[in-house]
């Protein structure tokens, strides 16, 4: 009995460096693979327009609303110590630094994440991938380096644009619901705004691009056994990204603003 | 060593295995595989589902790796030679998959001129110019070249996927089953793309396939793999004569013989 307990966690201890170790190959492979030539720049193209250009409707919505809810949060609290005029502030600052690369992270995770890990799974279990190699293209070169390259590049510009649109939002709840004026508003958001909260966001929504399309990809490139194991990549590749998101997300704020 | 063991074979084979053994996990698929392709032959490898018949191809095309042997391509180990020369030496290779793995996100013409158009920078305009030419040698109107592949029923998929893989004139083409899932008249059709093709190009060819008439047809000699090792080599006419039991109840198709399949009955 106590050595079947053993045993179990002996498995899930080396499963578990065995992903590690896979997705570590995996992950150098593709940043060689992203550095040198051939560079595929069509399938870039597409890729970029894919990720940038088609997540914008999303993260404008939901970086617009993550603005609103934190004007309204921090004015009821805020006012209880009469000190609403730091409202700009707070918005400036969860936004920048949190809300705008957290939120857009993981809804491009949902959005491209699982498209990813659902078209190259697809292609893994029809033997497309293998057909890329017969036809001298290498997979990581084609399919891969482009999609990661498209996430780093893509995921700091939409976090730019929902940084703009949360503060939007944060002003628009401040001057028509609670009454600020305007060009105070203006004004406190103008004086606090520092270069490293935009910075840092940004640094952060490049981190998360790769960990989304790397994840998408790697999953993907796993998958075996037919729509359930496309399926099964699917979530792994949105789940294990969500997380990781949260964990790096944590970990460059102490990098940043801690250390 | 190998140059002098094999000093005496009238011509340095094409493709050579030699040794080659692979296991999946504890599962032994391939056992001590030898094989020799010869240039310009037409060689058919038969065996059972299940027996390491596509194993035996993904090892050539390196997308697996063996655990034990050599494979060598114009005499040349390719495990020995620089990842650029192996480049090379695959290069020459093309293949006709199972269920023709064509992309679905291209159109047919695309599919077929890729490597054109992604290796060799061609044009789209000549490209298109051989795709149409190609699909033409398979027996394909123009009017299919704007299709996507979703659109095409199973034969012309593999037609497809044919016309893909001679489109760059590879010196090796790989048949991985390429009748399974058709009807017998297709199945016909096919089968005589394949010998029309590969002798028009002088191309060697390498197919894997449980499909007795296909093989009768396509082959100059025919290979049985059983239990991961080439058991038996010959030509069609010596396939008829053989007193191999292994052979002779897999060509006759019948349940009873050495051969036993692992059917798991419920006790």
């Amino acid at each position: 009995m106590e050595l079947s307990f053993i045993n179990k966690l002996g498995r899930v201890v080396l499963n578990f460096f065995e992903a590690t170790g896979r997705l570590g190959i995996f992950c150098g492979q593709t940043i060689y693979h992203c550095v040198t030539p051939p560079f595929y720049l069509k399938s870039l193209g597409r890729q970029l327009i894919e990720i940038g250009f088609y997540s914008l409707p999303v993260v404008a919505l939901t970086t617009l609303f993550s603005g609103m809810v934190i004007a309204l949060q921090t004015y009821t609290g805020f006012s209880q110590f009469s000190a609403e005029g730091a409202v700009a502030m707070v918005v400036l600052v969860a936004v920048t630094r949190e809300l705008a690369p957290v939120m857009a992270g993981l809804m491009v995770a949902g959005r491209i994440g699982a498209a990813m890990a659902a078209e190259i799974g697809t292609m893994r279990v029809t033997e497309q991938i293998d057909a890329l190699s017969t036809l001298s293209t290498n997979p990581f070169k084609y399919l891969i380096a482009p999609r990661v390259v498209a996430g780093v590049l893509m995921l700091p510009v939409l976090v730019l644009i929902g940084d703009v649109i949360g503060i939007c939002g944060g002003y628009m709840i401040g001057v028509y619901k609670l009454e600020f004026n305007a060009t105070t508003y203006l004004v406190n958001t103008w004086q606090y705004l520092k270069p490293m909260d935009i910075i840092s966001g940004l640094t952060k929504a490049g981190v998360f691009g790769f960990i989304i399309t790397l994840l998408g990809c790697y999953n993907g490139f796993q998958s075996k056994g037919g729509a359930q194991g496309v399926g099964q990549a699917t979530t792994n590749a949105v789940v294990s990204a969500s997380i990781l998101i949260l964990i790096f997300n944590y970990i460059l704020t102490e990098v940043f603003f801690n250390a | 060593m190998a140059l002098f063991n094999h000093s005496v074979a009238p011509q340095v084979p094409k493709i050579r295995m030699v040794g080659v053994s692979k296991a999946f996990g504890r599962k032994k698929v391939l056992s001590g595989l030898d094989l020799d392709v010869y240039p310009g032959e037409s060689l058919v490898i038969i065996g059972g589902s299940g027996t390491g018949k596509s194993v035996t191809l993904k090892c050539i095309l390196g997308l697996l790796k063996p655990d034990a042997g050599r494979i060598e391509i114009d005499g040349r180990d390719v495990a020995q030679i620089s990842a650029k020369e192996r480049e090379k030496a695959l290069s020459q290779i093309g293949m006709l998959f199972q269920n023709a793995a064509l992309f679905d996100s291209l159109n047919v013409w695309e599919n077929v001129a890729f490597s054109l158009l992604q290796n060799k920078k061609m044009g789209a305009k000549d490209a298109r110019k051989i795709a149409l030419k190609k699909l033409a040698q398979v027996g394909l109107k123009s009017d299919v070249a704007d299709v996507y592949p979703a659109d095409l029923s199973g034969g012309m998929k593999k037609r497809v996927g044919l016309a893909r893989a001679i489109a760059t004139d590879p010196a090796i083409i790989f048949f991985d089953e390429p009748t399974t899932g058709l009807d017998p008249i297709m199945s016909d059709v096919i089968n005589e793309l394949i010998v029309d093709t590969v002798k028009g190009l002088g191309a060697t060819a390498l197919t894997i396939t449980h499909d007795m008439n296909s093989a009768r047809k396509i082959a100059d000699r025919i290979a049985m793999l059983y239990e991961g090792k080439i058991i038996w080599v010959g030509t069609v006419k010596e396939l008829d004569k053989t007193k191999n039991p292994y052979v002779r109840q897999f060509v006759a198709g019948s349940a009873k013989g050495p051969i036993q399949m692992e059917v798991k009955v419920p006790k």
